[in-house]
């Protein structure tokens, strides 16, 4: 046990393979769903080149920096194995800058599914495939063996909680919202309802926020943000054990942009909030061993991370969204019956929940379609693209033989 | 305000637009609309004074052509007339400058070039600001050529002599400035947009069985009503929904209206072996109109330029039915949930139409939406625009 206060920062790393303009000429001729010309807004090389550079590559060298100048600095990431290819295959430079932070010893990797997919909500056996597959390649790539859990946008609920204690993960994490946790602080660590050893960190959300948000807003009440003001907050909370700062790693330099002075407030966060001995940094899985639950949390509903609602209706909101998935998953048995890696890998690549994110209405409905984050014009491209790309799933599997 | 038609006796969207506008127009207090037509016929408004600027008693008008020079007159006994468009205005400016003497008013609004004769001589007489409302220019009509030299002529005096004009959307607004070099801060954007409460509930019977029999059969429908003028674009339909027939045999094209393209449309479509799977209507009106909008699975609007193009909101009104619309029409400014196409891409074309077919989560999703927006459109936010310009004119404050 301690009785410092830890900051949990946790960054969250991911690129889909947007699927290009992709036709119904397309479908049947050219299996190639995810190679955009090179200009075009959905080509995958060119949007990781420049997350790279604005992002990745900056952002990792000052973490580095800050591990070297600060012994009691920690933070834990996740990172997909679809990021993970596309770095491998673009920016291997980034990927080993990624390494450098693992190999301090002190930058955990979390689990997830390796397609950033939905799959625990319709396919408990592909679910577990992609975890698996996401496990492999950590240890590959970084030779780390992940410890705790986190599912694709931080979805939740009771029965995850029990799959992820079931399978030995020390912690899981979600969002710390409001009409979950009642009068309850986020800033503890507490235990899901049904499950004996799994400890859960939530999401810290308005913190979070104030970073990831509201960094660059100059019209928000908090700006200016400096780490000194924002630790002093930290530390006038009295008895709370842990701050989940939770958030997507493209906060530091893509969504917020180099000029907002997000990179300073990064390096200064540790000096701050260290000057004082109470306190330190922890990782998840260490919060997660050091802190005791003070309470169970019961989510009987899922929940994420997203939006004003915190729920999934961002990706399965409209007919379009669970039309498409609920086709690509009934394709499941058929695609992994045939044997093709090629084809299985396809298929894999479209569970990716970015796909069904860009076929959201919600906001463009409003008319607000600023709002709209996605290489498309309109979520009906999106699903049409998708739609055709299945089409090909189907005969590529029909030349087998193989009517689905 | 000096219009050329208002329905029932309109030849296209120009009549409806226009009864629309005026109908929201004058609700706004100190508003008070004479609507000055060039025929006398029973319209039942009574939200505005309807005059015969002439005695002539006509029951329909049906034009034809790009620049629709001609017009078919049906008159109350039946009988056709064509009559030359020029004759026609000139009858209509003279009769008009008569009746400015013992009328007061403090705005002319003159839709389109058919009135502009008739609103300059007015302006001239009264010295009351313009408004002059574009719904679609010569240039423009032309596909970018000078188009007819004699509606240039009256186009270019007009838009000088106006003190505001007035287009029915962005692309129209940029015609203006390229083509006649009218200064960009002359010329306000007013979208057209629809009344809701105007649409006639369906019976549920539609006039189209053969359409309707098929549909339960598992095939889809796919709709255009519009004149069949080279402005429209439909070569380019017939040819993408060839490569649709190639993939989704189980698709039908209902093509409404008539036109100049009429039998080269026909041709077309048996020379590209879809002869069974394109239905030609004619021109229909009414309940044939309003079930054709309806009988489809989707509305296609292909036009290679159209200054708003008003049907694409009629098919989600009447028909709950989407729309796929070139993105060289003035609708596509303001509807988000619709698919767009350039008019020239034939392979999008076939390829949006597609997937609507065989995907009816599009196709719904895409209702849903259309119809939410939809009813959010409506003619208050144009009427705003309107009554404010009016304000600042009346009041001899220019620009």
């Amino acid at each position: 046990m301690t009785n410092k206060k830890a900051i949990v920062l946790y960054l969250h790393v991911h690129q889909p393979f947007r699927i290009r303009h992709y036709t119904v000429f397309d479908a049947g001729v050219d299996h190639r769903y995810f190679d955009s010309e090179y200009n075009s807004d959905a080509n995958n090389e060119r949007i990781l080149h420049k997350v790279a550079e604005k992002s990745y590559i900056p952002t990792n060298n000052k973490l580095l920096q800050m591990l070297h100048e600060n012994p009691e600095f920690k933070l834990s990431l996740s990172i997909t194995g679809t990021v993970i290819e596309q770095l491998e295959r673009w920016s291997p430079e980034s990927l080993d800058s990624f390494k450098k932070l693992t190999e301090t010893g002190r930058v955990e990797i979390i689990a997830e599914t390796y397609h950033h997919s939905l799959a625990f909500f319709y396919s408990r056996s592909e679910f577990e495939a992609q975890v698996r597959m996401h496990v492999d390649k950590v240890k590959e790539v970084f030779g780390l063996t992940p410890t705790s859990f986190r599912n694709t946008e931080l979805s939740y609920n009771n029965d995850l909680a029990y799959w992820a204690d079931k399978a030995g993960y020390k912690a899981i994490i979600t969002e710390g919202w409001d009409p979950i946790l009642d009068w309850r602080s986020p800033n503890y660590v507490y235990r899901p309802a049904y499950t004996d050893k799994i400890r859960l960190l939530m999401k810290n959300y308005r913190l979070s926020d104030d970073i990831a948000f509201r960094f660059g807003d100059r019209t928000s009440s908090v700006w200016p943000l400096t780490a000194d003001k924002f630790t002093g907050w930290l530390g006038d909370e009295q008895k709370v054990t842990n701050f989940n700062l939770f958030m997507d790693y493209e906060t530091f330099g893509e969504h917020q942009w180099q000029d907002t002075g997000i990179f300073e407030f990064l390096a200064h966060l540790p000096k701050e909030w260290l000057k004082n001995q109470h306190h330190t940094f922890m990782t998840i899985s260490e919060a997660a061993d050091t802190f005791e639950p003070v309470d169970q949390i019961d989510v009987p509903n899922t929940i994420t991370w997203a939006d004003t609602e915190r729920d999934l209706t961002a990706w399965l909101g409209n007919g379009m969204q669970t039309g498409a998935i609920q086709s690509l998953y009934d394709l499941q048995d058929h695609i992994m019956g045939c044997g093709d890696l090629g084809l299985i890998d396809d298929w894999r690549k479209l569970t990716t929940s970015d796909h069904f994110y860009y076929m959201c209405t919600k906001w463009f409905s409003d008319g607000d379609v600023h709002a709209y984050f996605s290489p498309y014009n309109t979520p009906y491209e999106a699903y049409i693209n998708f739609m055709n790309a299945y089409h090909d799933l189907k005969f590529r599997l029909a030349i087998k033989g193989i009517t689905a | 305000m000096l219009g050329w038609e208002l329905p029932p006796h309109n030849s296209g969207g120009l009549g409806t637009v226009c009864l629309q506008l005026c109908r929201s127009l004058s609700k706004r207090d100190g508003i008070d609309i004479e609507f000055i037509l060039p025929y006398d016929a029973d319209h039942g408004i009574d939200f505005m004074k309807v005059t015969a600027a002439t005695p002539q008693n006509v029951v329909s008008v049906i034009r034809s052509g790009i620049a629709y020079d001609s017009y078919k007159y049906i008159r109350d006994d039946g009988t056709e007339e064509w009559l030359n468009i020029y004759d026609q205005q000139e009858l209509f400016e003279h009769a008009v400058a008569s009746m400015v003497d013992g009328r007061e008013f403090d705005i002319i609004h003159a839709h389109d070039w058919l009135t502009a004769r008739a609103a300059m001589r007015v302006k001239e007489k009264s010295g009351c600001p313009l408004i002059l409302h574009i719904h679609t220019v010569e240039s423009d009509r032309a596909g970018g050529q000078r188009g007819n030299p004699l509606v240039r002529e009256i186009e270019e005096a007009a838009l000088y002599m106006a003190d505001r004009i007035i287009a029915v959307s962005q692309h129209t607004k940029n015609c203006i400035i390229r083509d006649y070099g009218i200064p960009a801060d002359k010329v306000e954007v007013v979208h057209n947009s629809i009344e809701p409460s105007d649409i006639v509930p369906s019976d549920g019977e539609n006039e189209y069985r053969y359409l309707q029999e098929m549909r339960r059969h598992g095939y889809h429908v796919v709709v255009n009503v519009g004149r069949l003028t080279i402005q429209k674009g439909l070569p380019n339909l017939l040819r993408a929904a060839k490569e649709v027939v190639y993939r989704a045999p189980k698709t039908l094209f209902l093509i409404v209206g008539s036109g100049e393209q009429y039998y080269e449309l026909i041709d077309l479509a048996a020379e590209l072996g879809i002869g069974a799977n394109v239905l030609f209507t004619d021109f229909q009106r009414g309940k044939r109109l309003r079930d054709a909008f309806a009988i489809g699975d989707l509305f296609v609007m292909p036009s290679v330029s159209e200054p708003f193009g008003l049907t694409p909101l009629e098919a989600i009104g009447y028909g709950h039915t989407p729309a796929l619309v070139s993105k060289q029409s003035g609708v596509s400014e303001v509807l988000n949930n619709c698919l767009k196409v350039d008019f020239w891409d034939i392979k999008e074309m076939a390829n949006q139409i597609t997937a609507v077919v065989q995907n009816d989560p599009l196709r719904d999703t895409l209702v849903d939406n259309a119809r939410k927006e939809y009813i959010r459109l409506s003619w208050d936010g144009a009427s705003d625009k309107i009554v404010d310009m009016y304000n600042r004119h009346a009041a001899g404050v220019s620009a």
